[in-house]
């Protein structure tokens, strides 16, 4: 089998209606896969469960960049109104944390933005441009109005014949053998 | 209740005779467009030759936006006198400028961010137009106050960067918290609207036939492949950017208000003035957005994606935004009466009746009276007259900054040190250059990018819905 499936990435068959896809996905669940996507043109609701998918873990870099950029904003103003060059507006103390919380709100703000938004880029391990799918001839017709499921070949269920008749029997079309 | 059946916690019998009645709800989509028409019609819009409107347009914003630039050059080679400000008004068009333009960024953030938190669906053939339109503004606006610095080539001295005379910004002042918000809320923006765009790049990407083509809109995707693994990041990263967005946005024109607020000037010197700026800056921005939307529509015969119900919805915020702003006239008003602070009470009653009330009356009938009209279908319904309302509501929401800039520095404590402030050439051609320059990045952002969000308009389609059948 090994032998078999050393170049093999995948198998991949196609839906065209999102119940369907949704109802396929739900089986793949349930017989224990864990290596394997369902591609859409749009994110369908309910499709996290469907597949059984934990929360997204996105949520803990935008705190981890929110707790430093509040951090930063107060180290900044504290260095350089009260420590590094201490200056005297209108007999105000050098440092507190109500003038300059515009500035730490905003900080606060920027770097949970950066976190959220790189948070996404490495969760989703993107960017990659080389990824075996685009290869796939009806590539362009899944982020249009098709919807696919693929099951991996890294995943312990799969067997070529085997994938391929299950892929079948939960109604999918266009069954294809994806390459590395 | 429970007295009626053997058990509170049957199921009452009546429940299953009388069926809830199914509440119309206005289709998003008309024409029962399919997916595919979706794809088609907005890579479309990217995909066809240039066409010839376009070309004439971006030749006019070019020359337009010349003026800018050309006013801007002289500026630094001459010195900020040229721009009419002298005393006792040292803040002149720059101030109402740079306010306008940010205002006019804020219903983009509010369509793109509050209304999807408030799971408006309406919001979703709009939203990236919006978005793009808040970052080109406030590329404008911040023209205004870097160039207002002076020495521009010292401009960099407002960032918390080590600098040769060995001082750092004073973070007690507004204007140093508007460098923190304005920069922080174009990043912000800026993230948010190219993150959702990474699908639909991908969508052309994968439609695309010549080399360039898929070289450029490959390298934007990212290598987005749409499955579901990633979906379930990327909704979660965009509706977390969605939450950081909404108190960014309230947060930023507030501290553009602390501008004025925070000084003791008669006239600025209120509490009221965050929510009356945020409230104003939505107004004047969907006035804008429906100002851009509504010849795109036409243009690219849009009809079936944004329909009478946006437009009715737009309005209506247009209506509600310019009725708190009449009401904020109103509050300050009478706070001035009601003070017992002389100079408060008359830097009101020299608003309305002093030497700019001619810009009081245009911005009262602008802003206050003219969207009064939105409260008719009629009126909704017919596109021409929305989109002159419109132009009203952009007129008038300049007139506000202006009236509130100039009349309270032209005439404050001292009468012997008053003064009458008027623009001069360079002022007025470099404003005028900003809608050129506006035009040339949005015409740059139809051309070339997805101008709807072709994944959420599927999203919001009745088809996309998992248990229909």
């Amino acid at each position: 089998m090994n032998e078999r499936n050393e170049r093999i990435h995948g198998v991949a068959c196609t839906f065209r209606k999102v119940s369907d896809v949704f109802h396929a996905a739900e089986k793949v669940r349930d017989a224990g896969w864990k290596n394997w996507d369902v591609h859409t043109p749009f994110p369908i609701h309910g499709m996290d469960q469907a597949m059984g998918l934990p929360r997204s873990p996105v949520p803990r870099l935008t705190l981890l960049g929110g707790v430093t950029g509040f951090i930063t904003g107060c180290l900044l103003t504290w260095y350089m109104n009260s420590y590094d060059y201490p200056l005297i507006v209108g007999g105000k103390p050098y440092w507190s944390v109500i003038f300059p919380f515009p500035v730490i709100y905003e900080c606060t703000i920027l770097l949970a933005a950066f976190g959220t938004f790189f948070g996404q880029f490495i969760f989703n391990r993107l960017p990659r441009h080389n990824h075996p799918l685009f290869d796939l001839p009806n590539f362009a017709r899944i982020s249009d109005d098709t919807f696919m499921i693929v099951l991996e070949a890294r995943d312990p269920h799969f067997h070529l014949d085997e994938s391929r008749n299950f892929l079948q029997s939960l109604g999918g079309q266009e069954i294809t053998v994806i390459r590395d | 209740m429970a007295h009626a059946h053997d058990s509170s916690s049957e199921r009452p019998a009546i429940l299953d005779k009388v069926r809830p009645a199914e509440l119309p709800r206005s289709p998003l989509i008309l024409n029962n467009r399919g997916f595919h028409w979706i794809t088609d019609k907005v890579c479309g819009i990217v995909e066809e030759e240039t066409p010839l409107w376009w070309k004439i347009m971006f030749g006019v914003a070019l020359f337009v936006a010349s003026f800018t630039f050309i006013g801007l050059g002289y500026l630094v080679a001459t010195g900020t006198g040229t721009w009419g400000l002298r005393s006792p008004v040292g803040w002149g068009w720059a101030i109402v400028n740079f306010v306008f333009w940010v205002g006019i960024g804020h219903a983009g953030t509010l369509i793109s961010a509050i209304l999807c938190l408030l799971r408006q669906k309406w919001r979703t053939s709009i939203n990236r137009a919006a978005e793009a339109m808040t970052i080109f503004a406030v590329c404008c606006a911040g023209l205004f106050p870097l160039f207002h610095v002076g020495r521009v080539w010292f401009g960099w001295w407002l960032l918390p960067l080590p600098n040769q005379n060995g001082i750092w910004p004073q973070f007690r002042s507004p204007l140093e918290w508007d460098v923190f918000a304005v920069s922080t809320y174009f990043t912000v923006s800026t993230l948010f609207w190219y993150m959702g765009m990474i699908p639909d790049l991908g969508v052309i990407r994968d439609r695309a036939t010549t080399w360039w083509r898929k070289a450029f809109y490959s390298l934007l995707a990212m290598g987005w492949r749409g499955g579901n693994r990633q979906w379930s990041n990327f909704e979660m990263a965009y509706l977390l950017l969605a939450g950081l967005s909404t108190p960014l946005v309230l947060s930023v024109h507030t501290i553009v208000s602390f501008d004025f607020a925070v000084s003791n000037v008669p006239g600025w010197h209120t509490t009221i003035f965050p929510p009356y700026f945020v409230a104003g800056a939505i107004f004047s921005g969907f006035a804008m957005v429906l100002t851009l939307m509504l010849p795109l529509r036409a243009i690219y015969r849009l009809h079936d994606v944004i329909n009478q119900y946006h437009i009715d919805n737009m309005c209506k915020i247009i209506l509600a935004t310019g009725t708190m702003v009449g009401y904020a006239y109103a509050t300050e008003f009478f706070i001035a009466a009601y003070s017992g602070n002389a100079f408060e009470k008359f830097a009101f009653v020299n608003r309305a009746f002093g030497q700019y009330a001619w810009a009081y009356w245009i911005m009262v009938s602008c802003n206050v009276i003219t969207p009064q009209l939105f409260w008719f279908k009629k009126v909704r319904e017919n596109h021409s007259l929305v989109w002159i309302i419109c132009l009203f509501v952009n007129v008038g929401m300049w007139f506000e900054r202006f009236v509130i800039t100039v009349t309270s520095l032209a005439n404050d404590y001292l009468p012997s040190s008053w003064g009458y402030y008027s623009p001069t050439i360079v002022d007025i051609f470099t404003f005028f250059g900003t809608f050129g320059f506006f035009s040339v990045l949005f015409l740059l952002f139809i051309r070339f990018l997805p101008l709807l969000p072709m994944a959420e308009l599927k999203m919001v389609a009745p088809q996309a819905d998992p248990h229909a059948h």
